[in-house]
């Protein structure tokens, strides 16, 4: 599946809902099936220190594609990590660099990237991206 | 009694709805809403008398000037300082520690110690450890206890020749408490140290004497009373205020500049170097106005209703904690609901058209002795109602739902 792709699976999934609380509700259960991440990688390099709540971000390449493992202490801000992974594990490199995040405003979720909200979704979306960047240079 | 239906028409923000709910604001202790008249004033200075102060000949110039003036006269009156001249006009609560922390940096030496306190809020720690790296004096900290009270025994203690500044909030922004103010400016002059106190979370909700206090520095802001944002005092005694060296250079702040030598002007003009934030000044004399009219015994005994009516209710929900239960505290609930994470309840209270705090306030050293990583904070104004109260324990109870 292409990151578009996964997008707008995930935008057709939210339009079934008809409010705010049915799609918090789902972000909660997301976070709740986020699946756990490896002890090991739960540490402090991993850390993206909101002011909030935190984020725990780990990066793997195999086979020319990037997986991501993440983890937060906040279960809402877990059920947007979820989301984000859906659409960026898995990726190449240049895919992820590539790739635009108006999606999230389509699902009405936008307010949990602002700077506002300090709980640190900006910064793992940037670290995800430089990570990539990263991966990217290094091939 | 407070007629808080005529007061809440006063502030046409608590009208509006947020998220399709009517709005429920108690972020108080983070801002204050504006009543009608600072906004008229602020409005009215732009429109008859704008101009810049202390230096022009002309009318506009002259008008606006005694109303600066006139201003710092009504807070030199609202907080019973001796002389106008030791009334100050900042930017904040923040700028106000900067100036005298920044002036202590030259004054402090090794072998020095500052003593500060477990409530502080960040800005009353930060400008401190500058001083201190500066001039090599140590920082102390007065514990508190799991109430979120200070252990005045370790105070004690701490106290010595060696020490040259107590810095200590009279309330906490983070758990509510009222410090036994008077009892540690004692304790400090016993040892011949200045006190500063950080006053941002009082002046809501208490008149200052600070002849009474006897301290040397109080501080606050004045968007926390009503007043404009950018807007602060400082009250420092004459002969400390004389001490203190200028903090920044500029206009105003001269009485006679050669490229060799410059000589400060006198109090207050000292520490206003530049043009200052003219309207805001003036401003926050209305506010304070305001607030004397509806009285602060009527405020803080409204006020005492809202906490224990909002600690009973919210304790009604199961597994709610709050943090901060000193016997002496303000209109401040902090608190937390077992396995969820605030920021979680204050994303889904927020829906509900609920606003109020989430996270560690400023106060890092207060969650790490909780070992939390944040709380929800409920702070609650002289015009807030029990309707409201009401209104957020149904939020709260609604995300626990949700969120368990």
């Amino acid at each position: 599946m292409t990151i578009k792709e996964a997008q707008e699976e995930i935008i057709d999934e939210f339009s079934m809902f008809d409010d705010w609380m049915q799609r918090y509700e789902y972000i909660i259960e997301l976070g709740k099936s986020l699946p756990l991440i490896d002890e090991k990688y739960q540490v402090e390099e991993n850390l993206i220190k909101g002011c909030q709540s935190q984020v725990w971000l780990h990066a793997e390449e195999r086979e020319g594609k990037i997986y991501f493992t993440a983890n937060s202490d906040a279960i809402l801000t877990k059920g947007i990590i979820a989301i984000l992974i859906r659409v960026f594990s898995g990726q190449t490199a240049v895919n992820i660099t590539a790739a635009n995040l108006d999606f999230i405003d389509e699902i009405g979720l936008k307010e949990h990237l602002s700077p506002t909200r300090a709980n640190g979704l900006v910064s793992m979306i940037k670290q995800i991206k430089m990570y990539a960047l990263a991966y990217q240079a290094k091939s | 009694m407070l007629d808080i239906k005529a007061i809440r028409q006063d502030f046409p923000i608590l009208s509006r709805e947020v998220n399709g709910k009517p709005l429920v604001y108690f972020d108080n202790a983070a801002t204050a809403q504006k009543p009608k008249v600072v906004e008229e004033a602020i409005k009215n200075y732009y429109e008859t008398i704008n101009a810049n102060i202390h230096r022009g000949v002309h009318t506009l110039s002259q008008l606006a000037t005694d109303a600066y003036e006139e201003s710092r006269l009504k807070i030199q009156q609202h907080v019973n300082a001796k002389h106008s001249h030791e009334i100050i006009f900042t930017a904040g609560t923040t700028f106000g520690i900067n100036l005298v922390a920044n002036g202590f940096g030259t004054l402090l030496k090794e072998g020095d110690e500052v003593i500060v306190s477990a409530l502080e809020h960040h800005s009353n720690i930060v400008p401190w450890q500058f001083a201190c790296e500066r001039s090599g004096a140590k920082l102390r900290v007065i514990p508190m206890n799991l109430e979120g009270e200070l252990i005045l025994s370790e105070y004690d203690t701490l106290l010595s020749e060696k020490t040259k500044v107590v810095a200590i909030t009279h309330i906490s922004n983070a758990l509510g408490t009222i410090n036994p103010i008077k009892e540690i400016i004692i304790k400090a002059h016993a040892v011949g140290a200045a006190v500063l106190v950080d006053g941002a979370q009082a002046t809501p909700h208490i008149k200052p004497d600070v002849i009474d206090l006897d301290c040397e520095f109080y501080v606050f802001s004045g968007h926390k009373i009503c007043g404009p944002t950018g807007t602060g005092i400082l009250y420092g005694k004459e002969e400390w205020l004389n001490k203190l060296p200028p903090y920044q250079g500029g206009g105003e702040m001269i009485k006679q500049v050669t490229f060799e030598k410059t000589t400060y002007a006198c109090l207050p003009h000292k520490f206003e170097a530049g043009t200052p934030n003219i309207s805001g000044g003036i401003v926050l004399g209305h506010a304070i106005d305001y607030l004397n009219g509806i009285g602060f015994d009527n405020i803080a005994a409204y006020e005492k209703e809202l906490l224990d009516y909002g600690t009973a209710r919210l304790l009604e929900i199961d597994g709610l904690k709050i943090y901060g239960t000193a016997k002496e505290k303000t209109s401040v609930i902090s608190f937390n609901i077992a396995n969820i994470h605030p920021y979680d309840i204050g994303v889904i209270v927020d829906k509900l058209g609920v606003a109020v705090r989430t996270g560690h306030h400023c106060t890092q050293p207060i969650m790490d002795f909780f070992e939390i990583p944040g709380t929800i904070r409920a702070s609650f104004s002289f015009y807030n109602t029990k309707e409201e109260i009401d209104i957020l324990v149904e939020a709260v109870k609604k995300a626990q739902t949700m969120l368990s």
